[in-house]
């Protein structure tokens, strides 16, 4: 066993701290496109619109039964051709690893908010809606300003787990050679031969950050429980 | 569509030979792993519901750790670091590892004990929902803790998860994908391999995006049949739907079977 080194941390660390940015800003830009678009399709299966919900109930068994780094693949190559067709030249329009990323978490991570938002809006109780009703506001406001919010809060503690192994997930951005933070280990790890102190440097800051997070989710939890006992 | 996979590839082999090997690996890794995981994930899951403090803390520790490193990560300790902070001579030996085991060994412990900590938390949210009245009785037959847990709890508990228990097995076998990155050839590696030899992309992605729907399928039948086959007499059906994910999340269990609610 050859003595650990961890100055050549301290060394790269400006790398490391970029390569960490990338990871939080595909988390955020996943987590807000993919909470809005998620919020939709579970509208879209909510409301049992004709047509439209069958294609969504498909597209959400589909993305959550096959692995995420096939889903990875799978855009890497359709989205180029697709974008190519809408932009009515029918030639791939190249957009690089990065964009992928981004398009493919968007839309991956969509499927799963929907099937929390879905379950969510089942749990509101009925009496919401018939006071809702009673008070003459449209489907529009008792769903803007009513149930959705309700919803949110309730489900809280599960949509933030849902994040913390999103945030977990950004690393598998990796077999696109992108340089998040654990693709910027990797690679100052092939440079300067020191993988252990890389490797064991990410996996801290991943432990440390998830851990974190994961404390919110108890105490959002440890609240929701509160005020559901207080209902 | 498919017609190219059964041309021959630049090994004499056809290209369905290469998709079917990597489906046996991805198997033999989810099937090998699971178990691992789930006697580990029991073992652990019991640990956080003990009152022995150095049991509980271990228990916690555990789950903390294992549950909050990514997958990737995960096998990139084992695979790279692992050899080198062991003793010189257990390294070389694990480097000496013919190739398909030098990767498949790392990436079985690396999915088995990664799925035992969220096992762990399936497995003490079922402890916990149990009703206080059973242990009551236990000790008011006289049993000890050891046979409290052993005949009375972890049997009940173990049928009360198994709804929930179906998503962490459809999460092993998706996350054996990400053994490609340390060089094990299952089923997504072979996908990309052909579409890099044919460019036929459509086809080699598309015919391992069915095989894992297939997969999919399969286990949740199973999960269901027994689901079916133990469940607590008297108990409602419970529907295996993502009710369980969001719920297996944490300590509340709101699939627990009506009749057991009324007892609480």
């Amino acid at each position: 066993m050859n003595s650990l080194d961890f100055s050549i941390v301290a060394q790269a660390w400006p790398y490391l701290w970029s390569g960490l940015l990338f990871s939080l800003s595909l988390t955020a830009a996943a987590f807000a496109i993919g909470m809005v678009l998620g919020t939709c399709l579970a509208l879209v299966q909510h409301f049992e619109i004709r047509g439209l919900a069958q294609i969504v109930r498909g597209y959400v068994a589909l993305i959550r039964s096959i692995p995420l780094i096939l889903v990875l693949f799978w855009f890497f190559f359709l989205v180029p051709i697709v974008l190519g067709h809408l932009s009515g030249s029918g030639r791939p329009v190249p957009i690089g690893a990065t964009a992928t990323a981004f398009i493919t978490f968007e839309l991956f991570e969509a499927a799963y908010y929907s099937e929390i938002i879905r379950v969510g809006l089942r749990a509101v109780n009925k009496g919401q809606f018939e006071a809702s009703q009673a008070l003459a506001l449209s489907t529009y406001d008792t769903y803007r300003h009513i149930v959705l919010p309700q919803v949110f809060r309730v489900a809280s503690p599960i949509i933030l787990s849902q994040t913390i192994i999103l945030f977990q997930d950004t690393s598998l951005v990796y077999v696109l050679s992108l340089t998040d933070l654990l693709g910027a280990a990797s690679k100052l790890a092939q440079l300067n031969g020191r993988l252990v102190e890389m490797y064991l440097f990410v996996a801290v800051v991943y432990l440390a950050l998830s851990s974190a997070a994961s404390q919110c989710v108890a105490i959002l939890r440890k609240r929701y429980a509160v005020a559901a006992a207080h209902r | 569509m498919f017609g190219v996979l059964f041309e021959q590839a630049a090994d004499g082999q056809r290209y369905i030979d290469w998709l079917l090997s990597g489906l046996g690996w991805t198997l033999a890794l989810a099937f090998f792993g699971w178990w691992i995981a789930f006697g580990i994930g029991v073992v652990v899951g019991i640990g956080r519901t003990v009152h022995n403090r150095v049991f509980s803390i271990a228990a916690r520790l555990y789950v903390e750790i294992f549950r909050n490193i990514p997958v990737l990560v995960q096998m990139f300790l084992w695979y790279f670091v692992l050899p080198e902070v062991v003793p010189n001579a257990l390294g070389n030996a694990i480097k000496q590892m013919p190739p398909p085991w030098a990767s498949f060994v790392p990436a079985l412990l690396c999915l088995g004990l990664y799925t035992a900590s969220r096992i762990a938390e399936q497995v003490r949210a079922g402890i916990e929902a149990l009703p206080k009245g059973q242990i009551e009785a236990a000790s008011a037959l006289g049993l000890g803790s050891y046979a409290t847990y052993r005949y009375v709890i972890v049997p009940q508990a173990l049928r009360l998860i198994v709804p929930s228990l179906t998503s962490e097995v459809m999460g092993i076998y998706k996350n054996t994908s990400v053994a490609l990155t340390i060089g094990l050839m299952e089923l997504t590696a072979q996908a990309r391999q052909i579409s890099e030899a044919t460019f036929q992309t459509f086809t080699a992605f598309g015919a391992a995006t069915i095989i894992y729907l297939c997969l999919a399928l399969v286990a949740y039948q199973a999960m269901t049949l027994i689901d079916r086959a133990v469940r607590i007499p008297g108990t409602t059906p419970a529907k295996l739907t993502v009710e369980q994910d969001l719920a297996a999340d944490g300590p509340h269990v709101e699939n627990l079977p009506g009749a057991m609610e009324v007892v609480k």
